[in-house]
């Protein structure tokens, strides 16, 4: 089974501190790690090689110390890593970066599954995955929570919701973008880290694959960020108040089972 | 003269600070105030290949250098140094003795799951009578046939009791002095070997020392480690490795208390600023931050000279005094710098006081460490 998991780089919010004046991310001296969640898509193709076999292969678009958190996926375990980096990738949005990630898996040949993690902590967009698998035309399943089942025709996996989960059977070749809870990725071994540091990443340039160049970069990037904000939160919650805890308890079992949710 | 870690040596420092900011941060405290030895953790840092770092891959380590491990030594100290002498304690007390004395049958049969972090170690010199004069051996074992039976008790030892391998002293001949001494290799199960009391200690609460007790243990003469009358040898080298790993224990204590400082500094406000805008305390940061500097240049050079094969006796007995001294007055200040709430144990400061005191005592005192280094000054 060839596998391969898409990662990103992303500064460590929990170090990110804001400028007051300026309102903006202060990004300077803050170390960069692996997107979080791009460690359960990693964990998860590494338990999926376990159990059939294959080869797992961790690519990343960014510039040449993204090779840094390559490292730490061979660490984990990842069989090869591959970064593409080049000027003409630089200043690329969601789509420019899933075009030119989608030219990379193109060049690999047979890939079975494509994980990703369910959005990067960072940019919060979700949708380079799911362009990803628009762009090579295959099936994707975003916010998986489990892998169930898997063989060379069909894969059926549990999609996370608010307010449950979707069993959703699908064909393979597959794309999947998955949720923190999926599993608890391992730490990388003393080994597995000194032989990550030996080994070979490739560099692969825009020359190196197929893609349309103006569809790359600046240029490729419909995107313009107008402003960011925290938007509000959908379902309010309810606040009760009563004298005591007793009483507040028959209250809350009262309002459950009023919307039946016990 | 390179100041710089090498790449590999960086990866197994953050490795380690992970481990230690996710795995034993959370729990530490608790740990502590239940005086509790947690052998689950100790098992994952053995999965993770912390006990291997500095072994040969044929013994399934990971090939690195005596540095990288002091790394790793010194992270996990920063946080729970109770698991950094767990350790110490195996690598350099019993897994290093085992490599550089043992046979390949030995090697195969003890080292190898050391290495592989799938049993612990533990050292065993120190009797009641025994201390700083080693010598005093009381624990005997006398020929008998083709083994050796082995009586005596050995206390404060680290690990004792969870440990699966221990290397332990014992007189052969006690006309000969310290060339009357001997090591074996002693297996948890071995029938006649017991453990005794278990140490309350002022620190250090997370690791488990204990008493060991030998009652006509029956060992194999293929568990003698080195030859007859070699014993003291094998100990002394041992010691002056292992006391690399009680500095590395001490600089991260060190360390880890002037981290806290640095931060309750910036955030605790008396007199409408906050304490590290003082002058009186800033200057005392800056001093705590230039005796950890100059501890940890002792530290490393000593593993650099070990992974040179250069003698490094009289640098590690430097290391470990100088660490250990520093990481008292360190973690002293660090509580003066939080005041009565560095005197509680809600904050870890208080933590890190109490485990420092163990660094000037245990591995040789700091006397013994001035009788190496005077020793070798003036031969």
């Amino acid at each position: 089974m060839d596998i391969v998991v898409c990662v990103k780089q992303v500064p460590d919010t929990t170090e990110v501190r804001i400028d007051p004046e300026t309102n903006t991310l202060i990004r300077q001296g803050v170390p960069s790690i692996v997107n979080p969640f791009d460690k359960n898509a990693l964990e998860a193709a590494l338990q999926l090689r376990e159990k059939h076999g294959g080869k797992v292969t961790v690519l990343s678009m960014g510039p040449l110390q993204t090779k840094e958190a390559l490292k730490e996926c061979l660490a984990m375990g990842a069989d090869e890593a591959i970064l593409m980096s080049d000027r003409a990738f630089g200043g690329s949005d969601t789509l420019a970066t899933s075009h030119a990630l989608a030219a990379g898996i193109r060049k690999m040949g047979k890939v079975d599954i494509i994980l990703c993690g369910k959005q990067a902590i960072d940019g919060d967009t979700a949708q380079v995955g799911p362009e990803i698998a628009e762009h090579l035309d295959i099936t994707q399943v975003t916010y998986v929570s489990k892998i169930n089942t898997v063989d060379e025709q069909m894969i059926c996996v549990e999609r996370e919701h608010e307010e449950g989960y979707e069993v959703i059977q699908a064909q393979m070749p597959v794309l999947l973008t998955v949720v923190k809870s999926i599993n608890e990725p391992r730490y990388p071994t003393v080994k597995g880290t000194m032989k990550a540091n030996r080994k070979e990443i490739p560099v692969w340039t825009v020359d190196d694959v197929q893609v349309d160049r103006d569809a790359l970069g600046l240029k490729g990037s419909p995107t313009q960020v107008r402003r960011i904000f925290t938007p509000e939160r959908r379902v309010q919650g309810e606040i009760m108040e009563a004298d005591t805890a007793k009483e507040a308890a028959a209250m809350l079992v009262k309002r459950l089972v009023e919307v039946k949710i016990i | 003269m390179q100041f710089q870690l090498t790449e590999d040596q960086q990866m197994v420092q953050k490795l380690a600070r992970d481990f230690a900011e996710k795995r034993l941060a959370p729990s530490v405290a608790e740990r502590d105030e239940k005086e509790e030895f947690s052998r689950e953790l100790a098992n994952e840092m053995g999965e993770m290949g912390l006990t291997g770092i500095c072994f040969p891959e044929s013994y399934g380590g990971a090939e690195g250098d005596v540095l990288s491990y002091i790394l790793a030594v010194e992270e996990l100290s920063k946080i729970d140094d109770g698991i950094g002498i767990t350790l110490s304690a195996t690598v350099s007390l019993c897994a290093w003795p085992i490599y550089a004395y043992g046979t390949e049958e030995q090697k195969q049969k003890y080292l190898v799951p050391l290495v592989e972090g799938e049993k612990l170690g533990a050292f065993g010199l120190t009797e009641p009578n025994a201390g700083t004069d080693a010598a005093a051996q009381q624990t005997v074992a006398v020929a008998d046939g083709d083994d050796y039976i082995l009586n005596g008790s050995k206390i404060f030892i680290t690990n004792g009791g969870e440990a699966e391998t221990y290397v332990v002293f014992a007189m052969t001949d006690k006309s000969k002095g310290t060339k009357g001494i001997t090591a074996f290799i002693v297996e948890k199960d071995m029938p006649g070997f017991s453990f005794g009391k278990k140490e309350h200690k002022m620190g250090i609460h997370t690791s488990l020392t204990n008493e060991l007790v030998f009652q006509n243990v029956r060992l194999p003469k293929e568990n003698m480690l080195g030859k007859v009358g070699e014993g003291f040898k094998i100990a002394m080298s041992t010691l002056d490795g292992g006391r690399i790993g009680v500095a590395a224990q001490a600089l991260g204590i060190a360390q880890g208390a002037l981290d806290h400082a640095i931060k309750y500094s910036k955030e605790r406000v008396q007199f409408g600023k906050p304490i590290a805008q003082n002058q009186a305390l800033a200057f005392m940061m800056a001093d705590m931050a230039t005796k950890i500097d100059a501890a940890r240049l002792l530290v490393y050079r000593a593993a650099y000279l070990k992974d040179q094969g250069l003698p490094y006796s009289k640098e590690a007995a430097m290391a470990k005094l100088y660490a250990s001294d520093i990481a008292m007055e360190v973690t002293t200040d660090a509580v003066q710098i939080f005041g009565g709430y560095g005197y509680s144990r809600e904050y870890p400061v208080e933590r890190l006081m109490r485990n420092a005191k163990i660094t000037q005592i245990y591995e040789g005192t700091n006397q013994v460490q001035r009788m190496v280094i005077s020793g070798s000054i003036l031969k």
